[in-house]
């Protein structure tokens, strides 16, 4: 049981950093989002792993640790409300540059200091 | 209990959800709200500095509920001096936003103020997930704020420094686990009490959880060879907001000054300081590297930017020899370099604002308008930021150089801070001739005027190096204090007996 | 009180002086001699005390942690310097309201002299050495600010810049030094420092920390090969010239070298070092001051050399010689700084400094002449002027000092060589300036006498000249006798301070020195042939390419580190993040706990499988993008069962909800983005990423193995003890949400919000075009919103509705909750948009989503806060029970509350950002094919709405 659900972690992880590691953003943010997976099922895992003893008062023998549960939970609505942005972003990204490269144009690479360059109102 | 503790958090945070409601009211009427919330937040954050003046512990168990097994806010000397600081900073930039900046969507002051939310309850927070919720807090608001504002160059930095933190958000979930599953515990306190205690294999996983948490602040930090997605970053931001960001770096420093030495610190047994003899050489790398940048700037900006990045390794050499000198030293430093490079992001923006297509390129152009206090101000803020006297930034960096003992670390320390001023002060005296002084015929279109709001709130957070200054010896006597209070994990332990609030009390 | 009160004063002028520009600059000029008046008047009460050998000291408390504090000390030494600060420093101020032109900037100018003043005079008051230190850098900055004073002059920037970068930096290795001192004697307070001499040369450090401070101090006072930055000081006005450069700042390393004598000299390093770095430095500026046609240029190479001869005398070490280098500072001080203002009358009147135009100028300025002429005299050493008593005194040292064998001859023989060259450039001076024929096309012509008031400046210094070297004993002799023992820490040995010592071997150097001097000036052709052999170099030029390449190469070092791609950056993380993780993981190495491992079944098993192989699929096919947002669904959908298999209800629920609703955004992601991702990265470095991946992914399933195979208690046996009887709710999960941990769900909620928020304004105004096909081909469906769609679509909301009212309900006793109502609630509505188009739905959901977010913050906020009232703390839940019609009993939680505002938050959030994207209007020319585009619709209501 441990081995299937640690390997299905390490894959989770593996595929997700792949994703992470390439060059448009479309792939990231599906790395991204496979990577929270794989975390998502490791942090519940820190609390081990049981079979039918949801931590529902009443519903069972024993339960399992409901904290790992409540932290996944949270961490799931912030892996959602991040991903949503970064999608949207890497729309903006597209719509600044016509292209879905995650450095924007890098065909023309500007230094740092061309970054500071439009007039903003003051 | 004091419900103070509250303040920083809840303030914000209504003002936040007021600026929702008012998003289509007049202009005028939402900066009055924003102003009036930052202002309250740093009484709070005031009042708060007057507590902790005692070297107790407060504690604030959310829910009523006795720690470990509820989320307490601990309010101590660190914590106080970084809600001051924040606030601080947070206040003034938020007035300078309101000169303009804060313009194009309705969403900024909102932003802004769950930001400073965020930012508070990480200093807060005693709980090890509950500072993962306010990171995510402060990064999402820190997201949106990096967004703010015309064009489209920002949008590609932007994407990276998200992309990253992401990634940092999910190691920090990683190592939250591996400590939880050995430890059982997310209270602070608790895990002072149950690292030391960990033995056998187990040990490893918590080892290797507290080194991926290292990594997770030393990107906040931006700590070589984590530091490039900063200057860009930065450098795209809308003035008020990364002079706000001066913070942000400081939260990853908050962040190990606030564990390591209570988690992973003397006492930790097999794990005291963990991570510190690799911390110490990647702070002088970073130094190294940031003062390379310095010197190859090309705007100011980028200038400031790589400012950033050499502060922090200053900052960080001294904490990772973990001395209680050099905590001190540390923590004075941070208060310097934090307003100091904060309120040259600022000035530099009014000197764009003078130069038209030039902008803040290091480049000769048409004398500018109101030369002579923009240059005073670049003066001041350089001289702080190079640490030379007479300004606060010297005092941090004779306390940091003095807080080591004659070794081979402190051969290196010296070495890279001191030959750092002397690139850094060539540095700034490059661009400060050529950018005042160095003057071709001509005149400066659309050049808007500095008005006193923006002069103001710029002037006074550069002039903060001269009140500290002034203050010296009570801020030092103060981050005296609080290094010994870190050091002395005991009364931080203690707050696991806190009584809570009984029945019909 | 009076010390500090002297050193402060001038700083106080500093800050009024501006205000009286106004005035002009008599008023300025006025205003700026008051302080300096004061502070010399405050100084004299004390002499008697010094007099006798005594020491004034006004210590108070500043930095005690860092050993800093406001002591300042009056003794000899500090007296004679504070005097030529003070007293030249009046006579300049005077000077300078004759020279400054009345349209320049004479607040900036005065303010910055008095500036000057002060902190020069800090550093000679100083008593304590981390305080000097801070005078010691400002003055390198004041005078940094005061050489580019004409800011529009390029020369006299880059020469500012190079007084910084070299003093500054010069200041660095002091402050290093001093601190290595301070840490050697545990004291900064210059008495314990003067008074563990002893300690400190025997110290292991005490070669660094003499090093250290030597660089200090050479720098500072142009000291070879460090002398290059004074002569480019010149750029400055002239008044400047004269009190910084030539009379007071460079003597600051001197006077560094003369406080730290007792604590640092007799010592073989010490000996070395100076002396022969004085020796160097002597004899270079006197060689090339020979060959400076600038008059301006001339001065600054003999001051530099001046200051070696004085290095010089100090680094011998000896008693006399100490005595005959404070001898000279005075002497040196007084005719150097007369020479200066001559330069600066005769550049004023003629408009040029250039010697080989400047000729005969007796004919048009006889007064100013003779001035000059007798300086210019003292400053080549003729009798009865006080040049001739210094240097006669340093004839004598360099004799008496014996060093072994031949090496004896250098000290005299260097000494000579550098008298004759100084007689010639002074007769050099004299002669073509005032005599040598007739003025070569002036810029002014004629020139004549310069105002009556500007020259009284040179007339004081002169006369002093005069006096001293004629009545040493009775001018200078207490002076200098208190100034020796002060530096020597002993009452200085006694000599004679005589016009003539007597026919003997000084005498003739000197005699050897004049006449050298003048024959060598009468050869001057054939040196100057020798010399034009070489080219001139100019060091600023050299600065200047340093500083631009190092900039460069800096600039080049940091595009190819700093270089924008994201890849390498997240490649950076996450291999820090494996190295870091591996030395523990690999000491713990593949394990497995004492729990060992369960058998699985066949269902797990499957499950497990299908998951990796989905993970892997994407991964290996995510260029072809619909399938691989296909594939990711599914992996999510399989993570949700893997939740509820392992006894997670709530888990699974929310996966469930949250995979709808990211599906559907990277559906409306991916319509506009194009369904193909380009190969862009070589074989070599897809290898290379696919073994990062496998080694985070190995890693991650060794670190699961051993952490489910161990055993293991945590905190929440006590979460599931006081779930109902303190929560009131059954589902532990939920209550931990709501309760336990509410803070944090309401930070989750706070993500969420600001999340939905931040992508509002990010999107607001930007337009995309979608591409006219879905990549493969095939046009876009004609029909937006088909029939089919919106019939099933609109009476499914109700439905939803109800559905997400009883998950909210049942959330605090059974799986569900406020944020899984949520989300179905949202899904439900989004479901209409996607259905039935904007414009359609727009119309009938009325509510600003911004407001629904804010209203659900703040029920979760009042929830938390109602308890304050109760004297509890944020957060403290409290329930009961009530018995509803039909309903039965009931349970009212105030967490229920909270929950609804966690209800509100999500639909808001949710919407805001689904409808956000939705709304990017794509250009009008390619919009979808059929009329009526829900974009098209709603563009006008959006930009309606959203312009300010």
């Amino acid at each position: 049981m441990e081995l299937v659900f640690a390997l299905a972690i390490g894959a989770l992880t593996a595929g997700g950093v792949y994703l992470l590691l390439r060059a448009r953003t479309f792939p990231v943010v599906l790395g991204l989002t496979m990577l929270s997976y794989g975390v998502n099922l490791f942090l519940f895992a820190s609390g081990r792993l049981a079979t039918g003893s949801q931590p529902v008062l009443g519903t069972a023998a024993q339960y399992a640790d409901p904290l790992p549960q409540a932290l996944v939970l949270t961490a799931i609505v912030i892996g959602f409300a991040m991903t949503a942005f970064v999608v949207v972003l890497s729309l903006r990204n597209l719509a600044d540059h016509g292209n879905d490269h995650v450095d924007g144009d890098p065909k023309k690479h500007t230094p740092a200091s061309k970054h500071a360059r439009e007039r903003r109102p003051l | 209990m004091t419900h103070w503790l509250l303040a920083p958090i809840l303030i914000p945070l209504l003002g936040a959800i007021l600026q929702i409601f008012v998003g289509y009211a007049p202009m005028p009427l939402r900066r009055v709200l924003a102003i009036v919330t930052s202002v309250l937040t740093l009484a709070a954050a005031i009042v708060l500095l007057n507590l902790a003046g005692d070297d107790t512990y407060r504690v604030y168990a959310m829910g009523n509920w006795q720690p470990p097994f509820g989320i307490v806010m601990v309010l101590d000397r660190l914590a106080a001096m970084m809600l001051v600081l924040t606030a601080s900073l947070a206040l003034l930039c938020h007035l300078f936003s309101i000169g303009g900046a804060d313009e194009g969507t309705r969403q900024f002051h909102s932003l802004f103020l769950f930001q400073l939310m965020g930012l508070n309850i990480a200093f807060l927070t005693g709980d090890l997930f509950n500072l993962f919720v306010a990171f995510e807090i402060l990064l999402i608001a820190s997201y949106g704020l990096l967004m703010h504002g015309s064009g489209s160059t920002r949008s590609t930095p932007g994407l990276h420094y998200v992309v990253l933190n992401l990634v940092g958000s999910s190691l920090f979930l990683i190592s939250v686990g591996m400590i939880y599953s050995v430890t059982g515990t997310l209270n602070m306190a608790d895990l002072a009490v149950k690292v030391p205690q960990v033995s056998g294999d187990q040990r490893f996983l918590v080892e290797a959880g507290g080194m991926l948490l290292l990594v997770v602040f030393a990107l906040k930090a931006a700590v070589l060879p984590l530091t490039f997605w900063l200057p860009r970053a930065y450098a795209s931001a809308t003035a008020p907001v990364a002079a706000f960001f001066a913070i942000m770096t400081k939260v990853g420093i908050y962040g190990i000054i606030r564990v390591y030495p209570l988690i992973f610190g003397a006492n930790a047994g097999e794990m005291a300081n963990l991570g510190m003899n690799w911390l110490f050489p990647l702070a002088l790398a970073t130094l190294i590297m940031g003062v390379i940048g310095a010197m190859g700037a090309q705007t100011l900006r980028t200038l400031v930017t790589w400012q950033l990045v050499i502060s922090v390794g200053t900052l960080l050499a001294p904490i990772a020899l973990g001395s209680q000198k050099g905590l001190a030293a540390a923590l004075f430093y941070l208060l310097s370099t934090t307003w100091t490079v904060g309120g040259l992001f600022l000035l530099i923006e009014l000197v764009r604002s003078q130069r038209g297509s030039v902008s803040d390129k290091i480049v000769m152009a048409p004398q500018i308008r109101h030369r002579t206090l923009l240059s005073s101000l670049f003066f001041f803020g350089a001289v702080s930021a190079a640490g030379l006297p007479p300004l606060s930034g010297f005092f941090g960096k004779v306390m940091i150089l003095q807080s080591t003992t004659s070794g081979v670390e402190m051969a290196w320390l010296w070495g890279a801070i001191l030959t750092g001023s002397f690139f850094t002060l060539i540095a700034y005296s490059r661009a400060g001739s050529v950018v005042f002084w160095r003057n071709i015929e001509g005149e400066i279109e659309n050049s808007t005027p500095v008005t006193p709001l923006l002069a103001i709130s710029t002037g006074a957070l550069i002039g903060m190096s001269v009140l500290m200054v002034a203050l010296a010896g009570p801020i030092s006597a103060y981050t005296n204090a609080t290094a010994v209070q870190l050091l002395d994990t005991r009364g931080y332990i203690q707050t696991l007996q806190a009584p809570m609030v009984e029945e019909g009390s | 009180m009076s010390l500090p009160l002297v050193v402060l004063l001038p700083f106080l002028g500093a800050m009024a002086a501006p205000l009286f520009a106004q005035g002009g600059r008599t008023a300025i000029a006025i205003a700026s001699t008051v302080p300096a008046l004061i502070a010399l008047a405050a100084l004299f009460p004390h002499w008697q005390t010094l007099a006798d050998g005594g020491v004034v000291l006004h210590t108070y408390e500043w930095l005690p942690a860092i050993g800093l504090s406001l002591s300042f000390r009056l003794d000899g030494l500090s007296l004679l310097f504070a005097l030529l600060i003070l007293v030249i420093g009046i006579l300049i101020i005077l000077y300078a309201r004759y020279y400054l032109k009345p349209e320049e900037n004479i607040g900036k100018f005065y303010g910055l002299l008095l500036c000057f003043m002060g902190s020069m005079l800090g550093i000679v008051l100083s008593s304590n050495l981390l305080l000097m230190m801070i005078f010691w850098e400002v003055t390198s900055l004041v005078s940094f600010l005061l050489i580019s004073f004409w800011t529009h002059k390029k020369g006299a920037r880059r020469g500012a810049r190079m007084a910084l970068t070299v003093t500054g930096g010069g200041g660095l290795a002091l402050l290093a030094g001093v601190l290595i001192i301070g840490q050697i004697v545990g004291s900064y307070e210059l008495d314990d420092v003067l008074a563990a001499g002893p300690i400190i040369k025997a110290h292991a450090l005490y070669p660094v920390a003499l090093t250290l401070v030597l660089l200090g101090a050479f720098t500072k006072s142009a000291q070879f090969p460090f002398h290059f930055w004074l002569p480019h000081a010149m750029q400055a006005p002239t008044p400047v010239s004269a009190y910084l450069h030539s009379a007071t700042m460079v003597k600051a390393g001197i006077f560094l070298l003369a406080r730290l004598y007792p604590a640092l000299a007799g010592t073989e390093q010490w000996f070395y070092m100076v002396s022969f770095t004085g020796m160097a430095t002597l004899l270079l500026g006197a060689y090339i001051a020979m060959f400076k046609h600038d008059l301006k240029g001339l001065l600054a190479y003999s001051t530099v050399s001046h200051l070696g001869l004085i290095v010089l005398l100090l680094g011998m070490g000896t008693e006399l010689a100490t005595v005959a280098a404070l001898f000279h500072v005075i002497n040196h001080a007084t005719f150097k700084a007369s020479l200066f203002m001559a330069a600066g009358i005769i550049d004023h009147e003629t408009g040029t400094r250039d010697m080989r135009r400047i000729n005969g100028l007796w004919r048009f300025m006889p007064h100013t002449a003779t001035l000059a002429m007798v300086a210019a005299a003292s400053m080549a050493g003729v009798p009865l002027l006080n040049g001739f008593l210094s240097k006669e005194m340093f004839f004598a040292e360099s004799l008496a000092l014996n060093l072994p064998g031949y090496w004896a001859w250098l000290p005299p023989i260097v000494a000579t060589l550098a008298g004759i060259f100084a007689v010639a450039y002074s007769a050099r001076f004299i002669h073509d300036v005032f005599f040598n024929g007739k003025p070569i096309n002036l810029p002014i012509y004629p020139p004549h006498e310069p105002p009556r008031y500007m020259k009284i400046p040179v007339e004081i210094l002169v006369f002093a000249c005069l006096m001293v070297g004629m009545f040493p004993t009775i001018s200078v002799g207490p002076l200098l006798y208190a100034a020796s023992s002060a530096t020597l820490g002993v009452p200085a040995p006694d000599y004679r301070l005589a016009v003539m010592h007597g026919f003997n071997l000084p005498l003739f150097m000197s005699f050897l020195a004049f006449f050298g001097g003048l024959l060598m000036y009468s050869q001057r052709k054939r040196f100057f042939a020798f010399h034009d052999r070489f080219r001139e170099i100019d060091e600023k030029a050299i600065f200047e390419k340093v500083v631009f390449s190092l900039g460069l190469r800096a600039n080049r070092f940091t595009a190819a580190t700093e270089n924008g791609s994201l890849q390498r950056y997240v490649m950076l993380l996450i291999v820090s993040a494996l190295a870091v993780a591996f030395l523990p993981i690999s000491k713990m190495g593949f394990f497995i706990g004492s729990n060992g491992l369960t058998p699985v079944d066949w269902p797990t098993a499957t499950l497990g499988a299908v998951l990796i192989a989905s993970a892997l699929a994407t991964a290996a096919m995510h260029r072809e993008r619909f399938f691989a947002l296909v594939l990711i669904s599914v992996v999510g959908l399989l993570t949700a069962l893997t939740f509820v298999r392992f006894s997670a209800p709530d888990l699974t629920m929310t996966q469930l909800s949250v995979e709808v609703v990211t599906v559907v955004l990277l559906m409306l992601a991916l319509y506009y983005m194009p369904s193909w991702t380009p190969v862009e990265s070589s074989r070599g470095r897809r290898v290379r990423d696919m073994g990062i991946a496998l080694l985070a992914g190995s890693g991650m399933t060794i670190i699961t193995l051993a952490i489910l195979t161990q055993p293991f208690s945590s905190i929440s046996e006590f979460f599931l003890a006081n779930s109902k009887t303190g929560g009131g709710g059954t589902n532990v999960v939920n209550v931990i949400l709501v309760d336990f941990r509410g803070f944090d769900t309401l930070g989750e909620i706070s993500v969420l919000a600001i999340a939905a928020l931040g992508i509002f304004a990010m999107l607001k105004n930007t337009t995309l075009t979608p591409p006219p096909g879905d990549g493969l081909g095939h046009a876009w469906a004609r029909q937006s919103h088909p029939t089919m769609l919106k019939q099933i679509a609109r009476p499914m909301l109700p439905m939803a509705l109800m559905v997400s009212a009883f998950i909210f309900l049942r959330g605090h006793n059974l799986p569900g909750g406020g944020f899984i109502a949520g989300l179905i609630t949202a899904v439900a509505l989004i479901l209409q948009y996607i259905a039935s188009g904007f414009a359609w739905t727009e119309d009938r959901i009325t509510m600003r989503y911004h407001n629904v977010i804010a209203l659900g913050l703040l029920f979760a906020v009042i929830t938390g806060a109602g308890s304050l009232a109760f004297g509890y703390p944020f957060l403290t839940s409290t329930f009961g029970y009530i018995t509803w019609p039909v309903v039965g009993k009931f349970e009212l939680a105030s967490a229920l509350v909270f929950d609804l505002g966690v209800y509100l938050a999500v639909v808001g959030a949710t919407l805001l950002m689904l409808v956000s994207v939705g709304r990017i209007n794509p250009h009008s020319a390619i919009r979808p094919v059929n009329s009526e585009s829900s974009y098209g619709a709603d563009t006008t209501t959006l930009t309606q709405r959203e312009t300010e």
